[in-house]
């Protein structure tokens, strides 16, 4: 595995998390060996349950770890005292903010916290980090804004301003997609990857974007609910099978062809798919929500994709004419009709 | 102090170009509420002797000078302090607890600091029977004090013990609400079995007065507010921090449990001495902190502190003007005044905003 710089920012060893209940120690997940280099975003996924937030939190230092050690630049993080510790780790929680009086740049400003005197005063530096932190979200232009104003995806935003106002070489964000809309979740990941690239940060957050995760990460992180954590770049991780059997408890089947997870269990015959290119792509997606299984190999049902769209489908039952379909629609109307009445007459291939 | 520090920033001049002048305006009203409550009173004092008085220079009547000095003048400093120190430990709280409904009486402050007179009174009385509060000399007075402070810190302990473990505010308030129905319950046994003159001593002192402050107690009272208000004052960024909750702080490097510390042992400084000297003064701690974030428009308690002292001494000002019942020789209890005052401003604030929340979405 290549290492994309000297030394790693935060190093894990036999890491355990977990919490503490009536002082009986309850294990989530561990032991763990992590490292965070600068520059890289790392996705941490997982189902839920897996402990993907307790891991968060740990790191953080919001729970204390059950076992192993966390250190940072050489130094053990539990020897940090609070405010330098959030010199070197600042987080974006899943917690609902509830100020809503504050303005969007009162709230950056909170990030300056561990910097600050003991009466809170910003420096002239300090200003200067909050406005960049400002401009580098794209949140400078609601500044004054009430937080209590914003939508969802603007909030998301800001609070990834105010930690990143923090100024820690090390950011950590809990589901920071979540409660977003499709656009929003997309701008955020390169948001991330951007920002990881241009300050030298090491970005950690955990998501259940999957498909985003795996185009956006520089590294994965993957925690299966057995608590046994795989890392390695996304694309080595699906080759080798630790992507589809991370998940395989949830149900989900992963296909590595495609790099997504099947929605719809395969219930139809066979159909014979000819054709490439993005009609031949959406035919296959309309063939599989339907229940057919498309597959490059002669099949009694064969669908020809038309080379470019506006044109005609072509389907064909074994040993009847083809039939000519102007839209997707039509051809699973007729598909549709043509299984029904193999399945219904005995003697046909299903 | 910050205030003009802190606008001097151009963003923060954007953000709200009036919250200088707001503060302004407000120590404006304090001054003319200050000089009004001592002007109005059985005795009518023209404005112009109170000010010449205040000044120390001779009036036309020496008797007003003697009626400013004696009564009026300890009975406003007492409304300042009263005032200045229940808003600032109604802001703590509902920061702290992240619940607009908190106050020091919503969670059983002003109940403990109750059962903590009512030890000193009912027990005490019996001992010395029929001791008031105004007989007691320097050293009763610090035992009342002691008595309601520890009261208050005993009830606020029990009520962050369990917000550890309950972590729902609303819960939580619950809880606080049991905690002083549980508190009132054994006040009320405990005079069940008094004497009637123990009960009336104890009942008078639950009606809130400004008077009968003076020479000493005020001393002690002035003194014991100003700690608390410092420790507030020193506190305004922990409570800046806790504005995001309590792991948003922790990730910032508060070590939230000092600063817990220090906002109760503020809260409880304050809302017990007052309530020791003054009885239960209701909803000055709970509508003042809505009423100056409302006004100023900030969160930011370097702000709100100061914002909130001016707010909470101009009402128990005015609400203590409106008490003494302008033109007639009676008065009323200032914690039915507060009440009255009170209740309608808090209903307009929550109705208020919550059209503004509704035209937004």
């Amino acid at each position: 595995m290549a290492l994309p710089s000297p030394a790693p920012l935060l190093t894990a060893a036999d890491l355990v998390v977990g919490y503490t209940a009536k002082k009986t120690p309850h294990p989530v997940a561990g032991p763990l060996q992590l490292a965070l280099w600068p520059g890289e975003l790392v996705c941490l996924l997982g189902p839920n349950g897996a402990g993907k937030s307790t891991l968060l939190r740990t790191l953080a230092g919001l729970q204390p770890a059950l076992g192993g050690q966390l250190t940072m630049g050489g130094v053990s993080l539990a020897d940090l005292r609070a405010p330098e510790r959030a010199r070197q780790l600042s987080i974006v929680l899943t917690d609902r903010i509830d100020a809503g009086n504050l303005t969007v740049r009162e709230l950056v400003r909170l990030g300056r916290h561990p910097h600050t005197g003991w009466l809170g005063g910003l420096s002239a530096h300090d200003e200067a980090q909050v406005q960049a932190a400002l401009e580098a979200t794209g949140t400078e232009a609601f500044a004054p804004r009430p937080v209590g104003e914003l939508s969802d995806g603007e909030r998301q935003k800001v609070l990834l301003a105010r930690a990143l106002a923090q100024d820690t070489p090390v950011v950590l964000l809990d589901e920071p997609t979540a409660h977003l809309d499709l656009p929003n979740r997309v701008a955020l990941m390169r948001l991330l990857h951007r920002l990881a690239r241009q300050t030298g940060k090491a970005i950690l957050l955990s998501t259940h974007e999957l498909d985003l995760a795996l185009q956006a990460a520089d590294r994965v992180w993957l925690l299966p609910a057995t608590g046994a954590l795989r890392t390695g770049t996304p694309e080595d991780l699906v080759l080798s099978g630790d992507f589809a059997a991370a998940f395989v408890h949830e149900g989900l089947a992963f296909d590595a062809a495609t790099g997504t997870f099947a929605l719809h269990a395969p219930t139809g015959p066979a159909v014979q798919l000819v054709g490439a290119g993005a009609a031949a792509f959406w035919t296959r997606r309309a063939l599989e929500r339907e229940g057919f299984v498309p597959t490059t190999e002669p099949a009694a049902l064969r669908v020809t994709v038309p080379p470019a769209a506006p044109a005609t489908w072509l389907s064909q039952a074994a040993g009847q004419p083809p039939q000519t379909h102007a839209t997707i629609e039509e051809l699973l109307r007729a598909l549709r009709k043509t299984a029904d009445a193999q399945a219904a007459a005995p003697g046909t291939s299903r | 102090m910050r205030p003009a520090q802190l606008s001097a920033a151009p963003a923060s001049l954007a953000a709200g170009p009036r919250r200088p002048a707001w503060l302004l305006a407000l120590a404006g009203l304090v001054l003319l509420g200050f000089v009004l409550d001592i002007a109005l009173g059985p005795v009518r004092i023209p404005v112009l002797a109170v000010v010449k008085t205040l000044l120390g220079q001779p009036t036309d009547n020496p008797a007003w000078a003697f009626i400013v000095r004696e009564i009026r003048l300890p009975k406003a400093l007492t409304a300042l302090a009263v005032g200045s120190g229940l808003a600032v430990s109604g802001l703590q709280m509902q920061t702290l607890f992240r619940n607009p409904l908190a106050g020091p009486s919503a969670l059983g402050l002003t109940a403990g600091a109750g059962l903590g007179v009512a030890v000193v009174m009912l027990a005490g009385g019996s001992v010395a029977n029929g001791f008031a509060i105004r007989a007691l000399g320097l050293a009763g007075s610090w035992t009342l004090v002691l008595a309601a402070t520890t009261g208050a810190g005993l009830v606020m302990a029990l009520v962050l013990a369990l917000s550890a473990r309950v972590r729902d505010n609303v819960v939580l308030l619950i809880v606080g609400l049991m905690l002083a129905s549980v508190t009132g319950a054994i006040v009320s046994l405990w005079q069940y079995f008094s004497a009637p003159e123990q009960i009336q001593e104890y009942l008078l002192w639950t009606f809130g007065s400004l008077g009968g402050v003076v020479g000493s107690h005020l001393a002690v009272l002035a003194a014991v507010v100003g700690v608390g208000l410092v420790l507030a004052f020193a506190s305004a960024k922990p409570l800046n921090a806790l504005l995001l909750g309590e792991n948003y702080a922790r990730s910032m490097g508060l070590t939230v449990g000092r600063s817990r510390t220090l906002i109760i042992a503020s809260t409880s400084l304050l809302a017990g001495a007052i309530t020791a000297f003054c009885g239960p003064i209701g909803f000055v701690g709970i509508a003042v902190p809505h009423l100056t974030r409302a006004l100023l428009r900030t969160a930011d308690h370097r702000l709100l502190l100061p914002g909130a002292c001016l707010v909470g001494a101009a009402l128990t000002l005015a609400c203590d003007c409106v008490a003494q019942l302008p033109g007639s020789q009676t008065s009323l209890p200032l914690s039915v005044v507060t009440s009255l005052l009170g209740a309608p401003v808090v209903l307009w604030v929550v109705l208020r905003r919550q059209n503004i929340r509704s035209s937004l979405t």
